[in-house]
């Protein structure tokens, strides 16, 4: 079966900036995938290409087995994108903004349909309201059922949650991911790297365009070993653990240890210091930790050691 | 072939979907992209049909109360009546051009453009499309222009076919102008700087309010040079049966415009120039 979305060496420069340079990636259908990196890293450019707003100096991409320059009808129709900026046409209603959506791909008499994506996404309400009328949150949903409108395989959301409230976020993450069970592939890309962790089964982290990390999720995280101690005392800390302190203000401390072997050390270290703790809490590595990491161009456990030697 | 269009059709029936790559879902994008094009002038009808009316018909009022009794065109023609086909037309010309122009330039400025580069539209439909709307809103105003001119100056349309004809291809030429200026111009200034250094003083400088026979004759011979000229001497034949030029060249200069203008179009949304990055 061909994936979903297959990138071969793609590459683009924006004068004198190298956006991307020479991109492999493939997504495998029904995946939930996530694409990670700090602003400027390509994620943005990655996805115009895909979807035909940019075009590559070299390499070639699919989606859905379909070449998005040779035979761009057919990868658009099997994709669906949201895009990053909040855009709106002020001069239409919610629904005329998502009938005419599903006309240019094609769905004529799409009237029941449309009610049905807004039903989905609670825009019923606003049917009838002029784009410019609605709230920042409201605005996000339409642009979601936008991408939907012509029911593509595909779909890809870039930053779809910046700058929404809470509220809308859960529901935006409960309804990409009843997409993905309904077998939808989802690509995402976001700033908030718990819901990354919690949503997307692999992960590419991208760093001056080019992938430096492309790893399921888990075993992305677990390639990390370090566990956090973090605790609050009476008094000062023993002089032995000064050295694996990552963080030590006012009585907090964060010790940064390879394992929970180490957890008993410190605690033991503790004790023997007649240290008295008020509040302690374990911490795993979570993926903003490994992010981090992996931007800086460190592994795990060079990192461990740099950051105790502080 | 066969093959793409069932894996096309494959892609897409996840939920039950569109048949992707057939002839009939690109129709009906191209329509709908015509009709939203549509949609938007007609929803602000007053500013861009209303409008324009109400200025050509000061025009009129104004130049025809100057001039009414001192100038005689082609030695018969009042020149209220010879005004009237002459505004029409700039009329048609200008809302033409101001209508795909400020449609493309808007939504690249707001960012809305996306919602047109995303679907599988080709650029031969996204040329159609747009080309299609300013044609139809130059007509509109058009009519409009006309039917309040012509109760202060009532002319004969002696060949409306004529007529018809050059309106058509005025309105395309400047809808194809607009599509041009629209997707080169990155802020609305530089949209104002085409029109206002280009389609306005090309227009003025077509004789809308004077016979070129009144010119001296160097200035006639620039006149020649202006593509504008021949569309408004044109339609004007078709109203009274005369005009500075042979009708049929004019047709001619207008087709020969209206084909590398949209030959050059083509060319640069196919290649994707300042609108796929």
């Amino acid at each position: 079966m061909t994936a979903a979305i297959e990138i071969r060496g793609i590459a683009k420069r924006y004068g004198a900036v190298q956006a991307l340079a020479g991109i492999d990636l493939e997504v495998a259908r029904g995946e939930f995938f996530g694409l990670l990196g700090p602003n400027g890293a390509g994620k943005t450019t990655l996805i115009s290409i895909l979807a035909g707003l940019a075009r590559a100096d070299g390499g070639t991409a699919r989606i859905m087995g379909h070449d998005v320059v040779a035979d761009y009808r057919a990868a658009r129709h099997a994709l669906g994108v949201v895009p990053q900026e909040l855009v709106f046409d002020p001069f239409f209603t919610v629904r005329e903004t998502l009938a005419l959506q599903a006309g240019y791909y094609g769905l004529r008499a799409n009237r029941a349909w449309v009610d049905e994506v807004m039903q989905h996404l609670d825009l019923a309400a606003k049917a009838d309201a002029n784009m410019r009328t609605l709230s920042g949150g409201m605005k996000r949903r339409v642009l979601v059922a936008q991408a939907l409108v012509h029911r593509p395989p595909v779909i890809v959301l870039d930053e779809p949650t910046a700058g929404v409230d809470v509220e809308l976020r859960q529901g935006l993450w409960q309804f990409v991911r009843r997409l993905n069970r309904d077998g939808h592939t989802v690509v995402l890309t976001t700033h908030y790297l718990e819901e990354a962790e919690m949503l997307c089964d692999r992960i590419a982290m991208l760093k001056a365009g080019r992938i430096v990390a492309l790893d399921a999720t888990s075993d992305l995280i677990r390639r990390f070993h370090a566990l956090y101690l973090q605790f609050r005392l009476e008094g000062a800390m023993p002089a032995a653990l000064a050295p694996l302190a990552v963080e030590s203000e006012g009585g907090r401390y964060r010790l940064r240890l390879a394992d929970y072997a180490d957890v008993e050390r410190a605690l033991a270290e503790l004790r023997a210091a007649g240290c008295r703790i008020l509040e302690m809490e374990v911490i795993q590595p979570d993926l903003e930790e490994v992010f981090v990491q992996i931007m800086r161009g460190e592994d795990g456990t060079r990192f461990a050691g740099r950051r105790a030697q502080h | 072939m066969e093959r793409d269009l069932r894996d096309a059709e494959r892609s897409t029936e996840l939920a039950g979907g569109a048949a992707a790559g057939t002839a009939g879902a690109a129709w009906t994008g191209f329509a709908t992209l015509l009709y939203k094009e549509l949609l938007r002038f007609w929803k602000v009808g007053v500013q861009t049909i209303a409008a324009p009316v109400l200025t050509a018909l000061l025009y009129l009022l104004i130049f025809g109360h100057v001039f009414e009794d001192r100038v005689q065109v082609y030695g018969r023609l009042s020149y209220t009546a010879f005004l009237v086909p002459g505004l029409v037309m700039m009329s048609m010309l200008q809302n033409a051009f101001a209508n795909s122009s400020s449609s493309l330039a808007q939504s690249k400025v707001t960012g809305s453009i996306v919602f047109v580069l995303l679907p599988p539209l080709s650029h031969v439909e996204f040329f159609g499309a747009y080309v299609l709307a300013a044609v139809v809103r130059g007509l509109a105003v058009g009519a409009g222009v006309l039917a309040v001119t012509v109760p202060l100056a009532p002319v004969p349309i002696v060949h409306p076919l004529w007529a018809l004809a050059f309106a058509l291809a005025g309105c395309a030429i400047l809808g194809t102008l607009g599509v041009i200026a629209g997707i080169w111009a990155e802020k609305f200034d530089q949209l104002a700087a085409f029109q206002n250094f280009l389609v306005v003083p090309l227009t003025f400088l077509a004789g809308v309010f004077y016979s070129i026979h009144s010119l001296p004759a160097v200035w006639q011979r620039v006149s020649h040079l202006n593509p504008f000229f021949y569309m408004i001497d044109g339609f004007r034949y078709g109203f009274f049966g005369l005009s500075d030029v042979d009708p049929a060249l004019s047709l001619g200069v207008v087709a020969v415009f209206l084909v590398g203008l949209s030959a050059i179009t083509l060319a640069l949304l196919k290649s994707g120039y300042r609108l796929r990055h």
